[in-house]
């Protein structure tokens, strides 16, 4: 099995490895994983699943934690706003 | 969309340390045990990406409750309790309805975060949180880390990432050196803990380790770029790892409507809360650490299973490790100095962006919430709640389902479940 798998972050994509959750990719393509009700950038905080600061939209689903969503090859992870 | 039903003797919430013995300990004892966590695996945060080392702790844990039979629910998460003796939990498309007999509540801790000018930017994280991403795959080799806050998880992670490359530039502890002698004489008496501590020490030898010191600000546009911390001095970094200790998970515990003493779940020497057959291990019942909450575990999956007799040897050792759960308690409580550092215009709640402007001019959580928002966000006030707890003493309202955010879907079909079916549903337990 291959130790990296490709996901893509906004079309970009992005190598993780193996096990890689989907706030890994996110923070590994430098970008936010969402904007704030007053529009700042926000990123993973807790890292389990309390916080929600990490939320994405993950295979056109929305609001998904994306530190509790292991990354799949091909997975389509999108920043809203 | 689909409703799955499964029954078990013993339903234990919290795949960590507390609810991997737990749920080993009953199954052990011959009960249908089901284990259920939100996390993709097994192991809580302490264990995180472990079970793939064979050798660890996590695995032998992981290995035992497969060969005792315990059904694991990853990925699954509890946010109701429609009726006695019945949990639903949703896992991505599908609403689980959970029928028990005994209940393991073993739903462990979070970081306690405390707002400072910053601390909203990208790559400013929990010390855990930190710890958390790099186990999950981020990498971490080369990056330069501040770690803040307070607590004994403060040098457990910075140990963690040092060894995985990073260079960790400082760790700033809160607390004062002589706060922490209280802890090093708790540490003495206890071998285990001494040589964990002494391996930690080694591991972090040459790091620079600040007491009586905190960050004051994070910098950075678009992302975190350094942190000004106590002693005035400005150090450029990638990530702050920052968190004040740990606040318990009690959110289920009191959805059920188990009794608290203090913010912690209230137990017998059994572990079993005020409700019958309701039982609480690990960290919602006091902070005590990974070994404290096996124990706990263990207490609880013999009760639970019915073998009272088997956890009685275990009182023992409870009552020791609950001694440096105090020591624990007395070394990293929070200064004064830290109410004062955010600004009126930093955002206290995350979620709504609630200035402390604003909150400063509220009396209570309540009129918080009702007036600014704060806490009504996704994270149900999970964040700001401890915040605004020590900031201004406020405590939190009761708790009410769904306990955390769900499908629109599941939300609706919790709300169209009328009593007579759910009371059908768990007819045959009750």
């Amino acid at each position: 099995m291959p130790e990296t798998i490709v996901v893509t972050v906004n079309r970009q994509p992005i190598v993780v490895p193996r096990g890689a959750t989907v706030a890994v990719a996110v923070t590994m393509a430098n970008s936010r994983c969402r904007s704030s009700v007053t529009g700042e950038p926000r990123s993973a905080l807790c890292g389990m699943g309390i916080c929600f600061e990490c939320r994405v939209t993950v295979d056109g689903k929305p609001h998904r934690c994306g530190c509790q969503i292991l990354c799949r090859s091909g997975m389509d992870v999108r920043i809203d706003g | 969309m689909a409703r799955v039903a499964r029954t078990f003797d013993v339903l234990v919430v919290g795949g960590g340390p507390a609810g991997m013995a737990a749920s080993v300990h009953a199954a052990e004892c011959g009960r249908r045990v089901g284990l259920v966590d939100d996390n993709p695996s097994l192991g809580g945060q302490i264990w995180r990406g472990e079970s793939a080392d064979v050798a660890s702790d996590a695995a032998r844990w992981a290995e035992r409750s497969s060969k005792a039979g315990v059904e694991v629910l990853c990925g699954t998460r509890v946010f109701h309790h429609p009726a006695q003796g019945m949990l639903l939990a949703e896992r991505e498309e599908d609403v689980f309805e959970l029928r028990f007999g005994k209940l393991v509540l073993a739903t462990g801790a979070r970081e306690r975060f405390l707002p400072f000018p910053g601390w909203t930017l990208p790559n400013v994280m929990g010390a855990g949180g930190l710890a958390a991403m790099v186990k999950s795959g981020l990498p971490i080799a080369g990056r330069r880390v501040v770690i803040a806050g307070t607590g004994p998880l403060l040098l457990a992670v910075a140990a963690g990432l040092r060894q995985r490359g990073a260079v960790v530039l400082a760790v700033c502890e809160q607390a004062r050196w002589s706060s922490l002698l209280g802890f090093g004489g708790a540490l003495l008496r206890d071998r285990q803990k001494l040589s964990q501590a002494l391996i930690l020490r080694k591991q972090l030898a040459g790091v620079r380790f600040l007491t009586g010191c905190w960050p004051i600000e994070a910098q950075g546009g678009g992302k975190l770029q350094a942190v000004v911390i106590s002693r005035g001095e400005r150090v450029a970094c990638d990530y702050l790892a920052c968190g004040f200790h740990l606040v318990p998970n009690t959110e289920l515990a009191q959805l059920v409507g188990c009794q608290m003493r203090g913010g912690f779940v209230e137990v017998d020497e059994f572990q079993e809360t005020s409700l019958s057959g309701i039982f609480c291990a690990g960290e919602p019942t006091g902070i005590g650490g990974l070994e404290l909450s096996l124990v706990e575990g263990k207490i609880a999956g013999f009760a639970a299973a019915g073998h009272r007799e088997q956890a009685v040897p275990y009182f023992k050792q409870r009552k020791k490790l609950e001694g440096f759960a105090k020591a624990l308690h007395r070394a990293f409580s929070l200064r004064q100095e830290l109410k004062a550092l955010a600004r009126p215009e930093t955002f206290v709640c995350r979620c709504e962006d609630v200035s402390y402007r604003r909150l400063a001019l509220q009396k209570s959580w309540r009129s918080a919430k009702l007036q600014t928002r704060c806490g009504m966000g996704p994270c149900q006030g999970r964040i700001c709640g401890p915040a605004t707890e020590f900031l201004f003493r406020w405590t939190p309202d009761s708790v009410r389902p769904p306990i955390f955010p769900v499908q629109m879907e599941h939300m609706s079909w919790m709300a169209n479940q009328s009593e007579s079916e759910t009371q059908a549903l768990v007819g045959g337990d009750s």
